[in-house]
């Protein structure tokens, strides 16, 4: 786990279910095969309505039209990131896109458990309302273990919740990682 | 201290004489269940962590049940479910649910009869089924709604790929014991309130996420005089409010269900609420006070009341998936289809191919189900997962156009039956086949004298 993720925002609102994160028909794509995983990238918060993608103005595409690729390596959302249904493409999708750190008000708790379990990124979560504070492109510095949030566009500084009990899975890598560690699995 | 249900549950799978709210524990699977979208995937971390060469922990508690794209030309859903093939091959897994006409060339043509195929569509209706549910013990599925089999009085909750890949080699997987919300339904349904309503009135009531991160217990007579299709109705959609779990004490309905389900004969020993079990949170709905309700786009906690949405225009009616392709919603539906057309494009689509056959047997005022539905113009599907997800675009009923859609199934997130921009309205299949009638959101009481 990097101590400290640097990067861009992008701003999303409540509720964004993993629906929105990655739509069916793009399930069919295996994420066990290194192209497909990279493929679920391509198309990560598809459905998201145009209007509520990069908040505050919206219409922010997630990918850039020319290239494909995101330039947006961290998430700030609203309430109950993740809701829906438990595809662990939803993660996997936002990883291969780049995306390092979410900070949400907090998760559905599946979305959550596959982002930790898998090790695919750094779920933080926030006291404050950020999604409606931080704009879209805003330069953040997420400090992990200090659970701070600096904001360099702005100045502002936000603390965050301490990962608390997930943090050694993260630390590890995932669920896998984590069970060699503690001897749960043989390695 | 007194544990509930849940609590129980998670004690004894963790080999603990007790839990409290909070604790983390590793808990033993009674059952894997995984399906075509997440099989792959699961598959794929299995061998990746465990070796080439390794076996699942126990080839009997693993069930696999394709489900979600199978009448579609798409070749890569067809790749899916030859890699669970293989992998039920590799493993010796028996309870596979083979979709035995699909060959991977262009759109599959389905059985001729339902009843001579070893495909079974829906896997949260095939589990209890095939009997693969019991009261008391722990399921885990790759999907949100595994849920739906707390309706047995066991613990179930959906999992995502690389914590069933542990299962499969470990039969392990850590949990935290969640809290026990309560809802205690008083009365006894009228005949034009199904359990649809109950839950969408609880959605409504708690939000989307009024339920993350704990267990949601049903109770009551209103809950108890359900038939268990109506139970899993409601345990379907604890996760719309962000529930771990779903689940209903057993009674001589469940274990009379489970009993003459269960082939393997698997012992079982059902839990119940101590006396002076802790709940976090309880309500009483008296259910001789609600109404029909629906939830508007764009999702399922946009609770209404049927009588404030009467009359809103709608181009599409469908009936169908794990929570409204029942049995049992299909009867509803009939009793107002039965001597009806609908006025506009409607979607009949049962969740299994029992149920499927079923509709061709059972009876309504003379006529099978199935002649009810076809003489009222509607249109009907293959088991299957269908539109409830959108899917590929060859998709039976799938919303590939800003469509306005009443649906008995149990998302309406943007985009969830294919069109981002299309609305859907969520309501029990009375409703929704009072509005396939009206051409508009109808009221069922106006329907059934
Ligand atoms: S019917 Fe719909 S909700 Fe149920 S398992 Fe299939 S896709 Fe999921």
């Amino acid at each position: 786990m990097k101590p400290i993720i640097r990067g861009r925002a992008y701003i999303l609102g409540d509720n964004i279910d993993t629906d929105q994160i990655i739509p069916a028909h793009y399930l069919t794509l295996n994420p066990a095969i290194p192209e497909e995983y990279r493929q679920l990238g391509r198309h990560a918060l598809a459905g998201v309505p145009e209007a509520e993608g990069g908040l505050p103005k919206g219409h922010i595409p997630f990918h850039d039209p020319q290239t494909g690729q995101s330039s947006y390596n961290i998430l700030i959302a609203g309430r109950n990131f993740g809701c829906g249904s438990s595809r662990e493409h939803a993660p996997i999708a936002l990883n291969a896109a780049g995306v390092e750190a979410i900070v949400a008000e907090f998760y559905a708790r599946i979305f959550f458990r596959n982002a930790v379990n898998g090790g695919y990124l750094i779920p933080m979560e926030s006291p404050q309302r950020l999604c409606e504070e931080i704009r879209t492109g805003d330069e953040l510095e997420i400090h992990i273990r200090e659970a701070l949030l600096v904001n360099h566009t702005t100045g502002d500084r936000w603390k965050l919740k301490p990962l608390g009990e997930i943090a050694p899975i993260l630390e590890a890598g995932g669920l896998f990682a984590y069970a060699r560690q503690t001897g749960m699995l043989r390695s | 201290m007194g544990m509930t249900i849940t609590e129980k549950i998670l004690a004894k799978a963790a080999g603990k004489s007790s839990v409290a709210v909070g604790d983390t524990v590793w808990v033993e699977a009674d059952i894997l269940m995984t399906h075509d979208v997440c099989g792959p995937g699961t598959i794929g971390v299995f061998y990746e962590q465990f070796g080439r060469n390794a076996r699942v922990w126990d080839p009997d508690k693993v069930v696999i049940i394709p489900d979600h794209y199978i009448f579609t030309a798409d070749q890569k859903a067809h790749r899916n479910v030859d890699i669970l093939r293989q992998f039920v091959r590799e493993q010796g897994i028996r309870h596979y649910y083979d979709p035995d006409f699909l060959h991977g060339d262009g759109m599959p043509t389905p059985y001729r009869d339902p009843t001579k195929t070893s495909y079974k569509g829906v896997c949260h209706i095939a589990l209890p089924e095939e009997g693969h549910t019991r009261p008391g013990e722990v399921l885990f599925g790759t999907d949100s709604h595994t849920c739906t089999a707390g309706a047995f009085g066991e613990f179930a909750t959906g999992i995502g790929n690389t914590e069933a890949g542990f299962v499969l080699g470990t039969g392990k997987l850590w949990l935290k014991v969640p809290a026990t919300m309560r809802f205690i339904f008083e009365g006894t349904l009228p005949e034009w309130l199904m359990a649809k309503d109950l839950i969408l009135a609880v959605i409504g009531e708690i939000g989307c996420d009024g339920a993350t991160y704990q267990a949601m217990e049903f109770a009551g007579e209103g809950v108890l005089s359900l038939n268990i299709e109506e139970r899993m109705t409601l345990c379907n959609m604890v996760i719309e409010a962000g529930g771990k779990n779903g689940v209903i004490a057993p009674d001589d309905k469940t274990l009379e269900y489970v009993r003459s389900r269960n082939r393997s004969g698997k012992a079982f020993e059902p839990v119940f609420n101590d006396a002076d079990a802790r709940f976090v949170y309880e309500k009483v709905f008296d259910v001789r006070r609600l109404e029909p309700v629906v939830a508007k786009p764009h999702s399922p906690d946009n609770r209404a009341a049927v009588s404030e949405v009467k009359g809103t225009r709608l181009d599409r009616a469908y009936i169908g998936s794990c929570t409204g392709g029942k049995l049992t919603d299909f009867k509803a539906a009939a009793r107002i289809l039965h001597g009806r057309s609908v006025r506009i494009d409607t979607f009949i689509v049962p969740a299994t191919t029992e149920i499927e056959g079923a509709l061709k047997t059972e009876k309504y005022n003379g006529q099978t189900l199935e002649e009810i539905f076809l003489s009222a113009g509607a249109r009907l599907g293959s088991a299957s997962c269908a539109a409830c997800l959108g899917g590929p675009s060859d998709t039976f009923g799938r919303l590939n156009a800003p469509l306005t859609c009443i649906s008995a199934t149990n998302r309406n997130f943007p985009g969830r039956m294919g069109h981002k921009e299309a609305q859907v309205f969520l309501a029990s299949p009375l409703t929704v086949a009072a509005s396939a009638v009206a051409g508009c959101i109808a009221d069922p009481r106006d329907f059934l004298q």
